[in-house]
């Protein structure tokens, strides 16, 4: 115990990295590719090193943008009962609260589409210029913080796993048929999963605090 | 993929606390105790969230006090030819296993009962074990904080049950379905949940390991 705190008291704070969510801290060792720094104490990754992470993410976020926009306008599912039939899109969904419940359509619509869209334009503006090897975006400091902020609250995935569960309700009532959209949002869910694992955010703030001058 | 431990086995872990550190939550960055704002990300700095507790209750209260209109009025109100049903969570999925829907029932009785409920019982343990000091099985209690903050926001997939419903059959006069009074109270019981959950400090899980050896711990 004295051992180890003495030695680590005595390194200056550029070479520790402390566990933020146990607070446990040690000497800072760059993985080597492939590799995962973990918190030996509550399991956390504290650095994930990947190759072209960063050309990942983009890709991953540019292809996530494309699919929210595309499943926000297109109708992603219709159903047909007795010769009436009904499509909806995502916004329409996030819309079906009315009345004294117009709040939480617009808590809903902020949730399912414009926090994930915020997220991933956020995400791309601050990690293209790193991995062009520029000097890092105009306030990229504050938008990377937000987009880790919002994290909690981006619900796209989430809204795909509803939809399967609204269509084995609607199943027995009318016949479904599933918008391109939908199919859409399957993709959504394997995006989002992975444009998480892919990310290192240690990565992402150390190469902010030390841009490559150009 | 490896996975590798930076240094020294968990008898030899040090906080940052201990060595006079204070480090960033969200961007890692430790600075010396006493500084205000991470230098980096220009997060707030807090070595343990005094306060954090305070806002865990009062968020779980709120949380709480909206579950049970969540439960009493209902969910959805789905009109049909001959009949118009006001369900609620409960009734639902009771009338459910009353069709012989075993299955479908007790997932729903599971997402949107067992599940809230337990997060309830989870975020109290917490808060109560941090009070009280507990100085055992931190790695579960840490391992169940995670599982916490991981589920909930899974469980506003109701609330988007309900929209994607309520906006889809709407068949003129054969069937249509629209959303109860209680979707707003379990929306709002889901983010107080969430907002309790974030705001508690679970750096402090593993202090009280610490409280027999460092002496200078009172700031
Ligand atoms: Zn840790
Ligand atoms: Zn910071």
């Amino acid at each position: 115990m004295d051992h180890a705190a003495i030695s680590l008291a005595d390194l200056p704070l550029d070479e520790l990295i402390v566990c933020p969510q146990c607070d446990a801290t040690y000497r800072l060792r760059r993985p080597g590719h492939g590799e995962r720094a973990v918190c030996s104490r509550c399991h956390t990754t504290l650095i994930n090193h990947r190759r072209n992470a960063g050309l990942q993410i983009i890709a991953v976020s540019v292809a996530v943008l494309v699919l929210i926009i595309g499943a926000t306008i297109f109708p992603f599912l219709r159903i047909d009962a007795a010769g009436t039939s009904n499509a909806v899109s995502v916004l329409d969904a996030a819309l079906a609260f009315g009345g004294p419940m117009i709040l939480l359509s617009l808590a809903t619509a902020a949730l399912i589409v414009f926090i994930p869209l915020l997220r991933v334009v956020l995400t791309l503006y601050v990690l293209i210029p790193i991995v062009l090897d520029r000097p890092p975006a105009r306030h990229a400091v504050p938008a990377f913080r937000l987009s880790e902020g919002l994290k909690p609250w981006s619900m796209a995935e989430v809204f795909a796993i509803g939809c399967a569960v609204a269509l084995v309700k609607v199943a027995d009532l009318a016949d479904v048929e599933f918008g391109p959209a939908f199919y859409m949002f399957g993709a959504l869910v394997v995006l989002v999963i992975a444009q998480d694992r892919f990310l290192c955010k240690w990565s992402v703030w150390h190469s902010l605090e030390h841009p490559k001058k150009s | 993929m490896v996975g590798m431990a930076l240094t020294g086995t968990p008898e030899k872990i040090v906080s940052a606390r201990e060595l006079g550190i204070v480090a960033c939550t969200r961007c890692t960055k430790p600075w010396p105790m006493g500084t205000r704002t991470c230098g980096r990300c220009g997060h707030r700095l807090v070595s343990r969230d005094r306060l954090s507790l305070q806002r865990v209750w009062a968020f779980w209260t709120v949380g709480l006090m909206c579950y049970i209109p969540a439960n009493i009025y209902p969910m959805l109100k789905t009109r049909t030819l001959f009949q118009v049903d006001e369900s609620t969570i409960i009734g639902g999925a009771v009338e459910l296993a009353q069709y012989g829907n075993w299955g479908i029932a007790f997932i729903i009785l599971f997402a949107s009962v067992a599940i809230p409920l337990g997060k309830f019982f989870a975020v109290a343990y917490l808060a109560l074990s941090v009070q009280r000091g507990w100085a055992t099985s931190q790695r579960q209690r840490q391992y169940l904080y995670e599982v916490v903050e991981y589920i909930g926001r899974w469980s506003m997939i109701d609330i988007f049950v309900v929209a994607i419903l309520s906006s889809l059959v709407q068949l003129k006069t054969l069937a249509s379905i629209n959303p109860g009074a209680a979707s707003i109270f379990f929306a709002l019981s889901v983010i107080f949940t969430m907002l309790a959950a974030q705001a508690f400090d679970s750096r402090m899980i593993w202090d009280a390991h610490a409280k027999d050896e460092g002496p200078n711990r009172n700031d």
